[in-house]
């Protein structure tokens, strides 16, 4: 019996240790700002209430029909979405797939909403 | 229109070839004016809103479709809703369509004609009634849209409109259009092109038939006595679709 | 609740009953998981028929499980003692078939992740938001009255409680009925009798699969139910199939009447294949015709008379509803009355409308739900009747 406790001990430790020594340390993930620029408000700040922002304004856009506002999602993608892709999806450097698939949240936003930005006619191929 | 004076005797300054000039290249500017943006004309901008400023019940949005213009055959409403607002263009049973044209043909008499179809934004909609979450929702404005963010997908909406104007998505969408955003499990119907009309502009459908040449499509401003829609709604009889619901819808249609 | 005559096997019966309802449940995960991900498109549902073979399922499964509480109120409410002591078996039979009926109604939604919306954004005016609530307290009463009549010191609640719940059940079930009765442009649902018709409904439907598992149980237990009590009861079965003819007929007859709705009567009743098929063979005669014929004939009425004219009543009743729901959004709506009209979007034209293996298996889903809390609730509380007075205990194997 105490055999089988020592041996569990040792196992147990072996294996956190082996956990500890093979996990990655964390990491933010690299995202794909797009154009970047002025932000809206401060990244940390952003980080903590973007959805909250996007919640008040779409509400503002949808019943009192007031749009181009600060906190539009239309304005986030045609900012944030990759110069290369267009899009804010796509990949996990995409700037709302990156920290959304880190902290496992489900995007529901794109269900409806382009996640492409607008291109001109001129500027696509 | 132009306040030059062609009387030589009170205005003895003037030169007659000059004055002609202007009066000419001022009225040519005026109808390029009116050839070039014929929409922005035929809809009355006095109530512009400035950004910033909610929507309020000043204002009501309406249609005037006038069934003796619209031709049978012709799609351009259609066509231009479709590309407007993203959606496939299909006619499948389980695709969207957000205006379609109904062949009419009196069951006494035989004439044929038809007329295009659409959400009629009642000012008491059923649609609204029914929705469980208040998804479908009435603008103070007077336009009935469907909030996607808070639609469950129930299709109550759906079996409630008299005039079967809701689509429910059935598949995954993408490359929706940046002002139009629409998704797989909600529903939608014609939005009067709200993402339009909040820029000051006329809906795509009215464009596209007064493009073509037919005219059969007014969009304006109900609750503005002095706009196109309404000077026409107070001169020739029109109706509204199953008007025996009492909903007082804010599209009306003339000669049926 | 088991005597003592059960051979070994009767505890790995159980697990095996579980097994197979756990089985179709997950079928039924199968089927949602299917629509959620795709999108309705992998269903036969349309935008002419929007709601299809799920809703006839959970329909009959939240109809049956308000009125199959009748057998708990003609205990409590008006009092005889032999329906009181089924009254526990009612309850949670009931809890079994809302939630069954519930799931699939649910998950059905375009959107079933937004669920907890329908409870933060309230409209006042939609039955289908006055459901959230009703639904809601018919469990809570549901159980308090489970409480108050299996437990000894809260028998003194039991008779108020059954007041509330009866009253409750009848707001529910004349809600269901509203939900279709509100559609006022729809031919075939804009009428007032529709609630009380669904009431009646409630109450064949209700005891059909209550008979149904009362029979199951007896049989599991190797016991005889009284001759005395079953004549009661499938009299009863008779007398409500009955009843839900002669509403279902008022509702044709004044429709009828209408010049106006004539056109939709004739494609219910005589134009619409599969849809008179389903009425006259699936509802009146399948569904009522030979039940109540089970029912009354002399000779005939013991148990296993009581069993098949139940089984077929619930039969009758996905008959009914699927020509009810999906009939009545099959027939096109009266836009332009006068004229005769065609479109793009299915104006004026009848509806197609297949289902799909996916809304099968989601509707049997709800189905297994049901069974499962039934199997279980009985296995895990005295929901036995009690009949002392008569009960011969046969000993087979």
């Amino acid at each position: 019996m105490k055999m089988a406790i020592r041996l569990t001990a040792i196992l147990f430790s072996v294996l956190i240790a082996t956990a500890v020594y093979a996990a990655d340390k964390p990491q933010t993930p690299h995202l794909d700002i797009g154009k970047g620029g002025q932000c809206v408000e401060e990244p940390k700040l952003m980080r903590s209430i973007h959805m909250n922002l996007l919640k008040h304004q779409r509400d503002e856009t949808m019943h009192k029909g007031m749009r181009g506002g600060k906190n539009s999602i239309a304005d986030c993608v045609e900012c944030h979405a990759s110069k290369t892709t267009n899009s804010v999806l796509g990949s996990n450097e995409a700037f709302c797939q990156g920290c959304h698939v880190y902290a496992a949240v489900k995007l529901d936003c794109f269900e409806c909403h382009t996640s492409k930005r607008k291109v001109t006619a001129e500027a696509s191929k | 229109m132009n306040d030059v004076k062609l009387d030589t005797k009170t205005n003895p300054d003037s030169k007659p070839n000059l004055d002609r000039r202007e009066f000419l290249s001022k009225s040519s500017i005026g109808l390029a004016g009116l050839a070039i943006a014929p929409g922005m004309l035929l809809f009355d901008m006095a109530h512009g809103r400035p950004q910033g400023e909610a929507v309020s019940n000043k204002v009501r949005w309406g249609m005037l479709i006038d069934n003796n213009q619209c031709e049978t055959g012709c799609n351009d409403c259609v066509t231009a809703c479709n590309t407007e607002n993203g959606l496939s263009g299909g006619t499948k049973p389980t695709d969207s369509q957000w205006i379609r044209k109904v062949q009419l043909k009196d069951t006494f008499t035989g004439h044929i004609s038809s007329l295009p179809m659409m959400c009629q934004h009642c000012e008491q909609p059923p649609c609204v009634d029914v929705c469980p979450t208040q998804a479908s929702f009435k603008r103070a404005d007077g336009i009935v849209l469907v909030d996607k963010h808070i639609c469950i997908g129930c299709r109550y909406c759906v079996m409630a409109c008299p005039y079967q104007a809701r689509s429910f998505v059935h598949e995954v969408l993408t490359d929706q259009k940046t002002e139009v955003p629409r998704g797989k499990g909600t529903v939608e119907s014609c939005t009067l092109c709200v993402h339009r009309v909040d820029k000051g502009e006329t809906t795509a459908c009215a464009e596209a038939c007064t493009k073509a040449g037919h005219n059969a499509i007014l969009f304006g401003d109900l609750n503005d006595p002095d706009s196109a829609i309404s000077k026409r709604i107070r001169s020739v009889a029109s109706t509204q679709i199953r008007a025996d619901l009492g909903l007082n819808t804010g599209v009306r249609y003339e000669g049926i | 609740m088991s005597s003592t005559s059960f051979s070994r096997n009767e505890s790995r019966n159980f697990y095996a009953l579980v097994a197979l309802g756990l089985f179709i449940v997950f079928l039924g995960y199968l089927g949602m998981h299917n629509m959620e991900e795709h999108g309705h498109i992998v269903s036969g549902m349309n935008n002419k028929i929007v709601w299809g073979l799920p809703h006839v399922f959970a329909i009959f499964m939240i109809v049956a499980a308000s009125g199959v509480l009748n057998i708990g109120s003609i205990g409590t409410v008006f009092g005889h003692a032999t329906y009181k002591i089924r009254t526990p078996l009612a309850g949670v039979i009931a809890i079994g078939l809302l939630s069954g009926g519930l799931a699939v109604l649910m998950l059905d939604l375009g959107r079933p992740d937004r669920i907890i919306i329908a409870a933060t954004y309230f409209n006042p005016t939609s039955v289908f938001a006055w459901n959230i609530i009703l639904y809601s307290m018919f469990f809570t009463l549901a159980a308090l009255y489970l409480w108050t009549s299996m437990e000894k010191r809260m028998y003194v609640w039991s008779k108020p409680v059954g007041f509330a719940m009866f009253a409750w059940r009848v707001i529910l079930t004349s809600g269901t009925g509203l939900i279709f009765a509100f559609l006022v442009v729809r031919q075939a649902y804009a009428s007032a009798l529709l609630p009380p018709m669904f009431i009646v409904l409630s109450f064949a439907w209700g005891l059909a699969v209550f008979l149904l598992v009362q029979a199951a149980m007896f049989a599991w237990n190797n016991k005889v139910i009284d001759a005395a009590i079953l004549k009661r009861m499938k009299n009863l079965l008779g007398l409500f199939v009955i009843s839900s003819l002669y509403l279902v007929a008022a509702y044709h007859m004044t429709n009828l009447y209408f010049a106006k709705q004539t056109g939709f009567e004739l494609f219910i009743l005589r134009d619409g294949a599969i849809y008179p098929m389903l009425f006259w063979g699936g509802y009146i005669l399948v569904g009522s015709l030979i039940p109540a014929a089970l029912v009354y004939t002399p000779g005939l009425g013991g148990s296993k008379s009581v069993v098949a004219a139940s089984a077929f009543v619930v039969i009758g009743s996905f008959a009914f509803l699927y020509v009810f729901i999906i009939g009545g959004q099959a027939y096109p709506l009266s836009i332009f009355p006068g004229y005769e009209v065609s479109s793009s979007f299915g104006d004026g034209q009848i509806g197609k409308y297949i289902p799909s293996l996916s809304e099968i298996l989601l509707g049997s889903g709800g189905l297994a739900i049901a069974y499962l809390i039934t199997l279980i609730g009985t296995r895990i509380l005295n929901t036995f009747p009690n009949d002392a007075a008569v009960v011969a205990s046969k000993n087979d194997h």
